[in-house]
């Protein structure tokens, strides 16, 4: 009698809760989708801690002795020596010395990987606080203000997202190569700003749209202008919708390959075109390519981690209204 | 503290007359109630003298000075919207702050501090200064956006049906509270309601506001027993005012042109049927309130409803007889006649 009444007070769940079993099942799901996505991350990673023949060895490797020899070789450029020369030379000073030697090869300086991989933090982060603070400004107008033709000049504003950039490369590099912007940071910058912008308007103006516009009201009855009650109460509350689109500005900007290989070649030269090269210098260096493709992870990972609680609220709003 | 005048003002909404050439003067000290139905145009009114919206004719003045072309900021206006009037990225102490910390003001910490604590102690709320404005009550909540009116001292305060996302026992109290602050302060109070009982009980003049304009004002007094006009009398009294054909019920003496008569409980005379004498109504049902009754009487086709004595010994299906104690006369513009 009791336990009949007891299972029936398990089973009586809400009704929009999902019950024990199908969250196992969905959490089993969710696992088994994060682990086929992250095989193509851990084979770069352990491919970066290979020793170049352990890299293309065949069948690969699941066990092997790491070695730091693809962060070295990324970092510097090498010249081949003698074995007779390399003996005559005072001791390793460091790891990437002594890896290199066995190789019979010095560190004849450092390689570009470093100031490219600036060029792209840069690049990348400069174009996002671009794009997002003009989009914030842009969509706070059209949020708040009777522009006229709002809804032409949005279209038009997606309109520019309707085909490939790449489409416009040709345009571009004329026009750069003209403005003296051809291989420049700041050159990057606002192209990455010019694609990104369109994005963040529309995100923004979604989630500016959700703030009640009597706080504003409010705020200026209480003594402000409305750019101080812009920055006091409007930014305050949108910054999860910042944070949204810095993040999608962002990766937008930190993975752009097709312009910034065809804009930069030198100076302003940002990591994704760079990291190709590296096969091109002696051999094919996958360890090398693999360290540089890691490393480039590391940012865009950070960045999404510190974000990652505004980025679940933001890419949720919306959804359910009140 | 000062007057405010508002001379003509007019705002449109597409072809939607919202505000229509209101004149409207405020004295220093004074609270008055604009009292209405939805879309009569109270707020919009405040919302001008506010200057959050522009009038298409006419002149806001504040103190004497007119505020055209004068922004929110510049006019030295206090406002308590409805809701969400809570910053809620911030906390209690640092809403009631917030009107103080404006640029335009600059007022040393200590002071800062010690209006901040003294108008938090006037909205009893000084217990809660260091929550986020979000994990309030509702009272507690529109506690705080009264208090953030109540930290600057302005010309006017403004305040836009605060009261009413409240529960019935807050409601009550806090209509005291606004009350006992006002006079406290002195303060030029023009409070905009559809709550009769707020307007009844915390005004010093009420004005009546139908479709933009401003039908009747005077004082809570004045308004219930002299209304000007069929609509104003339909806003006051509880419950609502009967509205018959004249000859309906016997009456002293009707004048001439006599299209409605309106009469409350107050005018009605009800006595039970005794002896052979034929009621002229009928007792259709009775609801208990509690400490009083409302009868619902038939009429010849017309109902009434009117209070009664719990007491009084009627029931369901009684005859009794009703007349007329100097009613409420509406001609057929729905202008008062006497």
């Amino acid at each position: 009698m009791s336990s009949a009444k007891t299972s029936s007070v398990t089973a009586a769940h809400s009704v929009v809760e999902p019950s024990p079993a199908s969250r196992r099942i969905a959490g089993a799901l969710v696992i088994l989708y994060a682990l086929v996505t992250l095989v193509p991350l851990a084979w770069i990673f352990l491919t970066s801690i290979k020793s170049p023949p352990d890299s293309i060895s065949y069948p690969p490797k699941i066990l092997f002795t790491p070695s730091l020899e693809g962060y070295c070789n990324l970092f510097t450029t090498r010249t081949r020596q003698t074995p007779d020369y390399i003996a005559a030379l005072p001791p390793p000073s460091g790891v990437c010395d002594a890896v290199t030697r066995e190789r019979n090869m010095v560190i004849a300086g450092p390689s570009n990987f470093l100031p490219r991989f600036t060029n792209s933090l840069i690049i990348a982060f400069g174009s996002t606080f671009l794009a997002v603070s003009l989009g914030t400004l842009a969509a706070y107008g059209f949020s708040r203000f009777k522009v006229p033709l709002a809804d032409d000049l949005l279209f038009f504003i997606l309109s520019t997202r309707m085909m490939p950039p790449i489409a416009v490369a040709i345009p571009i590099y004329l026009m750069y190569r003209q403005l003296g912007l051809s291989d420049t940071a700041l050159g990057m910058m606002l192209l990455y700003t010019a694609v990104n912008v369109s994005l963040a308007v529309w995100l923004l103006k979604g989630f500016i749209d959700e703030i009640p516009r009597e706080y504003e009201e409010a705020a200026m009855i209480d003594g402000y202008t409305r750019l101080q009650a812009f920055f006091k109460v409007v930014l305050p509350q949108a910054t999860t919708g910042i944070a949204a689109t810095a993040i999608f500005c962002l990766i937008f900007a930190w993975n752009e390959y097709a312009f910034a290989s065809l804009l930069t070649s030198g100076s302003a030269q940002t990591a994704p075109p760079f990291i190709p090269t590296i096969i091109g210098e002696g051999g094919q260096d996958w360890p090398a390519v693999a360290a540089g493709t890691t490393i480039f992870l590391v940012p865009i990972l950070v960045f999404t981690i510190l974000l990652r609680k505004q980025l679940l609220r933001g890419i949720t709003f919306g959804a359910v209204r009140k | 503290m000062a007057e405010v005048t508002l001379k003509g003002v007019t705002r449109s909404f597409g072809d939607k007359r919202a505000v229509d050439s209101l004149d409207l003067h405020i004295a220093d000290g004074e609270f008055v109630v604009l009292l209405g139905p939805t879309g009569a145009g109270k707020t919009t009114t405040l919302r001008l003298i506010a200057g959050l919206e522009k009038p298409d004719a006419g002149t806001v003045e504040i103190g004497g000075r007119p505020m055209n072309g004068a922004s929110p900021a510049g006019r030295d206006v206090a406002f308590v919207f409805q809701q969400y009037s809570l910053y809620p990225h911030l906390t209690v102490y640092e809403n009631l702050a917030f009107p103080l910390r404006s640029p335009a003001r600059r007022m040393d910490k200590a002071t800062l501090d010690a209006r901040v604590r003294q108008v938090a102690k006037m909205v009893r709320i000084d217990h809660k200064l260091e929550n986020r404005s979000t994990r309030l009550s509702g009272g507690e909540m529109q506690r705080v956006a009264i208090g953030r009116a109540l930290v600057r001292r302005p010309s006017i305060y403004l305040m836009d049906e605060p009261l009413s996302s409240l529960d019935a026992k807050l409601r009550g109290e806090l209509r005291l509270e606004l009350k006992r602050i006002q006079k406290e302060l002195g303060a030029t109070l023009l409070y905009v309601t559809h709550d009769q009982i707020e307007a009844m009980t915390m005004a010093d003049r009420i004005g009546i506001l139908a479709e933009g304009k401003l039908v009747q004002i005077g004082t809570p007094r004045e308004i219930y027993a002299n209304p000007a006009n069929l609509h104003v009398a339909a806003r006051l009294g509880q419950p609502h005012i009967n509205l018959v054909p004249p000859g309906l019920l016997p009456d002293a003496a009707t004048p001439a042109g006599t299209r409605t008569v309106g009469a409350r409980t107050e005018h009605l005379e009800i006595a039970r049927t005794e002896g052979g004498v034929a009621g002229n109504a009928e007792v259709d049902w009775i609801e208990h309130l509690g400490d009083q009754n409302h009868l619902h009487i038939k009429v010849g086709g017309h109902k009434l409803v009117t209070l009664a004595d719990p007491d009084l010994p009627v029931e369901a299906g009684d005859r009794i007889s009703v007349r007329l104690r100097q009613p409420l006369y509406f001609g057929s513009d729905g202008q008062r006649l006497a």
